[in-house]
Formats: C-alpha cells, structure tokens, sequence
C-alpha cells in the first residue's frame, strides 16, 4: 500500500517536473522571439532621446545615458531634407490629408457597393463583383503609366489631392470587398419586412444596415488608414519635394546622409512616420487583426 | 435568395414611376465605383500591356514594336538578377515566416499567460510600413553602427555582419527583415486555424495516448492545411510586390545585387526613360501574379463547391 502510494507520488514528482521544464521552454523561447521583435523598436526609441555625440560614442544599439527632446523638434521642423530645412512637418501634414478623406471615401463607397452588392443583387451583379474584386490582386506597377498620364491631364500632379484619387480607386475593391462579405450574414428578412413596410434603398441603408455596421467599418477604416498611410510607391511616383508623403520623405531624409549620419533625428524622424498606424494598432488591435485575417482568407 | 426578386410581386399592382426609380438606384450607386474599377483594372492594364508593345522611351509612344521590349527585357543582366532574387527571396521568405509564424502560434497555443502581449509583440512590426522597418534595419546592419559593431565592442573582435555591404549576400539581409516584418501575419492566421480545431479530436487523440508532437503532427496540422496554402499564396503576392522594403534597406544595391521586378519597372520607367520595357516588365509582374493567383481561386472555388456539395 505504502510503496504503491510512493511510486505514484514519483511518478506525480516526475510529471511536474516535465510540466515544468515544458512551461520554461515554451516561457523562454517567446520571450527570446520577443527581444527580437522589440529591439529594433528600442533602438529607436532610445536613439531619438540621446544625443547624437553619445550614439557616436557608445553605438547604435545601447541603453540612453541622456535624454532630451531636441531630435524630435528637429525632425519636426527644422531638419533639412534635400535643401529644404523645414523638418518633416509638411510630410507628415500631407500623409494625414492624404489618408483621412481618402480613408473616409473610400470607406463609404465600400459600405453602398457592398450593401447593393450583397441586398440589392441584379442579374449580373456577382459577375461585375468579381470584376472588381481584381483590383486587389493588381501590382501598382501595371497602373502607374496610365495613373501619371491622367494625374497629369487632370492637373493633379505633384498634388495630395491627385494620391487621394487613387488611394481611393485602388481601395474600392478592398472596401466593397469587406463590407459585402460581412452583409451578405444580415438577414435578407430583416429587409423583406422593411420594404414591405414601404421603407426605400436610402432608407434600409440608414436605418437597418448602418447601425449593424459599426465593427465592419471599423475593420474597414483601420484597413486603409493603415495601408494608404504606409504606402510609397505611389508617393514617391507622384509627388516630389514638399508636396511627398512622409514615407517618401523617410527615404529621402535617410538617403541625404551628407557627413555624419544624424541617428537621433532620423530616429525621431521615424517615429513620426510609425506614430499613426501604431497607435491604431495599439487601441484597435483587435479590429486589425480581423482585417487582416478577412482580407487574407476571403 | 436576393431581395430584388421578390420585388417584383410587391411592385405588379402599380408599377409607378417611383418603383421603376427605385429599380435603378442600386445600378446607380454603384455605377461610378464599377466604372473607375473597369478602368484601372481593365483600361490601365491595356494601356500597359500595349506600352510594353510600343516603342517608348522618354515619353510613351504609341509606334509598335512587336516583341522587343520583352526580347531585351530578358536578355538583359540586371532582369535576370531581379528574378533570381525574387525566387530566392520568395523560397526563404515564405518558408522562414511560415516556420517562425507556425512556432510562435503553436507555443501561444498551450495556454499561456498574457496571450494578448504576446501576440501584440508579435504582430506590431505589421502595422508600421516597409519604409520604416526596412530603415532601421539597415542601420542595424551598417557594419560601422549596428549588430556587428555591437558584437566587437563587447570584446568578439573579429565578429563580422555586413550582410548588407557584401554584393553576394545582401539579398539575405532583404529575407531576414521580410520574416522579421511578416511572421507575425502568418502566426495570426495559424492561430487563427489552431483555435479552430475540433477540441473533441485533440481530445480523443490524447486519450489514444498520443504525445504532444504526434498530436500535432497527426492530428492538428493535417486539419489546418488550407492555412498553410492561403498564408504561402499571400506571401508569395508579398514577394512579387515587394518594392518598398528594398527601397528603404538597400536600393537595390550594393550594385545591382538587390535588384527585385519591382524596383526593375520603377528604374526603368522614372529614371532611366525606358518606358517600353519597364511597361514589359510590370506586364511580367502581373504574369507571375497570375500564375500563383488564378489556380489558387480556382481551387478554392471548387473547394467550396465539394463543401457545399456534401453539405
């Protein structure tokens, strides 16, 4: 009996033992992933608080001895990039007019396409859907011959107005893509009764389909802020000097790397850049993710 | 079952004015966003596809020239070190984010602590752009300032990391950043497809006394295969794209050496003026894309149907 008692007693040590030595391995290698995943992120971080004589003293990647804000008023408005000095403002000015109406329009056409497209279906509507749902798998590079020769007739090169054009053509597709797939699950009862009730096109739209909507727009917007935010080669294509957006700057900012390189001021520099889309990730993560695998499955 | 064919019966008693109106809104609205889509996917796509048929240079001209654009396109060196590189870098690419992405969704799979954190550790370097992932990491990886001056000042004199200023092995460097950057993507779609998983299927293989491995080598795995073809199509679209992360890591360079389609198209069309065959070139890209894309849909509508089919 006592023996019988002390074997499963080993037997229980030893099993715990391997739970242990399990949870360990599994602890040790996230957290061996995860320094890699944030080093680079301190890096920056730091290097835009320390003052550049420091990071040329004590290198790129170490832990900050000063601390001092004077990189990121630098890198905001007195920064010379290309002959102007007038920091990244404008850049980051015209990224944020860039993506908000562009965000915001095509947001709303994704929202009426895909409610006609999955309520108000007519013969030939799945046909045309697929037709546009091609406009998410183009390369830009097929499209920007064409896009430069009508930027330029339409008088819109060289302008933030002219990439909220085709920031908002390209992401059509998305957007339709999105919020038809997410009204085809609303019930087609629910508009049966209210057409019978006499209610019209607008009318459903506004008040059954918009107040179920809120977390495909979201899915929606934070989708595109992120993506027309991030994108270059349309910006770097289109626009030149002042008129870039700030990930074309980033580039021209850390190729005009005269005599010694600046870490502090490029590093605040890109953090500016980074700021937007990772505060969005940070309180709308959840919404990210959702677009992200949607986009990716669908 | 869509709305506008019951329609029809409601509006027979009085098909008014209004009623036929209201017929037509919906083509309507969504007319204009029909319209820009059949020209950027259909006019645009003509237009270049006849470009890289024309005799363009400086300026786009509409004289043809047949095949010629494409004939020097393959004849020349530096095409062929951009898809060298885009197979080399498609092969690790995929492989290493799927292998690090599938690892990581697997260990935040066994219950841990703080799953959030880890996934948002894990995911970050996604919602920041190419531009600003493939500028840090070429500080990182200048010889003078990053890694490798790191590991000397810590006493490894002779250490050496200079991917990026090694012609032979800077594409390296481009592979590295890209799983650093998207192997988050892949294990939020792993994770997403472990969740999934028949509980009472792992159950059942536990209680056959199977270990962890074989479980999920048998077991789990095998029931989320289509993840691992859905996160290899998109990252293989990834690839072909991939222009901004070389942009911002390398310029294409040291040389040539770091040269992608991408950055090809973009060369040719804007700096050197040889519209005709970087017009060539992105009808190339748009090719590739097609080979990898339009068997995948195929596949996954038939896949649908045999589903719906045995439903």
């Amino acid at each position: 009996m006592a023996e019988r008692a002390a074997a499963i007693d080993l037997e229980a040590a030893a099993a715990s033992r391997r739970h242990f030595w399990s949870r360990f391995a599994i602890y040790g290698l996230l957290t061996v992933f995860a320094a890699v995943y944030l080093i680079p992120l301190f890096v920056v971080v730091f290097n835009s608080f320390r003052e550049q004589a420091e990071i040329a003293r004590d290198g790129l990647i170490s832990l900050p001895r000063t601390f001092r804000l004077e990189a990121w008023a630098q890198a905001w408005s007195t920064y010379c990039i290309a002959g102007t000095c007038q920091g990244m403002q404008r850049n980051f000015l015209n990224s944020l007019w860039m993506t908000i109406p562009a965000t915001i329009i095509s947001t709303l056409l994704g929202a009426v396409n895909g409610y006609v497209l999955s309520k108000w279906r007519f013969k030939g509507s799945e046909v045309l859907f697929t037709l546009m749902l091609l406009g998410v798998f183009m390369p830009g590079q097929i499209a920007l011959m064409p896009w430069a020769f009508v930027l330029g007739k339409l008088g819109l090169t060289n302008s933030t107005y002219g990439l909220i054009l085709v920031h908002v053509v390209q992401g059509i597709s998305f957007t339709t893509l999105f919020c038809r797939n997410y009204y085809v699950g609303i019930p087609d009862d629910l508009i049966k009764a209210a057409r019978i009730d006499g209610a019209g096109f607008w009318r459903i739209f506004w008040k059954i389909i918009m107040p179920l909507s809120p977390p495909i727009l979201i899915v929606t917007v934070i989708w595109q802020f992120t993506g027309i935010w991030n994108e270059y080669l349309f910006g770097v294509v289109f626009t030149s000097g002042q008129a870039q957006p700030i990930t074309a700057a980033l580039v021209a900012l850390t190729a005009s790397g005269t005599t010694a390189r600046s870490y502090d001021v490029m590093s605040a520099a890109v953090l500016i850049g980074a700021l937007p889309p990772l505060l969005i990730y940070l309180f709308g993560g959840k919404y990210f993710v959702r677009g992200l695998t949607q986009g990716a499955i669908k | 079952m869509s709305i506008h064919d019951l329609s029809v019966p409601i509006a027979v008693p009085a098909r008014s004015w209004r009623d036929r109106l209201g017929s037509i809104v919906p083509i309507l609205v969504l007319a204009p966003s029909l319209a820009a889509s059949f020209v950027y996917v259909f006019v645009f796509t003509g237009w270049t596809l006849y470009l890289s048929l024309s005799d363009s240079t400086l300026l786009p001209s509409y004289g043809f020239a047949g095949l010629d654009n494409y004939v020097s396109l393959w004849s020349n060196r530096r095409w062929n070190i951009a898809y060298t590189n885009l197979f080399l870098f498609s092969g690790f690419y995929i492989v290493g984010s799927m292998a690090v992405g599938l690892l990581l969704a697997i260990l935040i799979d066994q219950r841990v602590r703080g799953e959030a954190v880890w996934r948002t550790i894990f995911l970050y370097p996604l919602a920041v752009s190419f531009i600003v992932t493939g500028t840090v990491w070429s500080w990182l990886y200048n010889p003078v300032d990053g890694i490798q001056a790191l590991v000397r000042g810590l006493g490894w004199s002779d250490f050496s990391f200079a991917l990026t200023s090694d012609r032979n092995h800077a594409i390296y460097a481009v592979i590295i950043t890209g799983v650093w950057q998207s192997s988050g993507f892949a294990m939020a779609l792993f994770l997403a497809g472990l969740r999934s998983v028949d509980p009472d299927l792992v159950k059942a293989a536990q209680i056959d006394g199977a270990s962890v491995v074989r479980t999920y080598r048998k077991v789990i795995l095998p029931t989320i295969a289509p993840i691992f073809l859905a996160v290899a199509v998109i990252q293989i679209q990834f690839a072909i794209k991939t222009f901004d992360l070389v942009a911002a890591l390398t310029r294409g360079g040291p040389g040539i050496s770091t040269t992608f389609p991408a950055i090809y198209v973009y060369d040719l069309m804007f700096q050197r003026g040889e519209i005709g065959e970087g017009a060539a070139a992105a009808v190339m890209m748009l090719a590739a894309l097609a080979v990898v894309l339009v068997p995948y849909s195929l596949w996954v509508v038939w896949r649908r149907r045999a589903e719906a089919g045995n439903g």
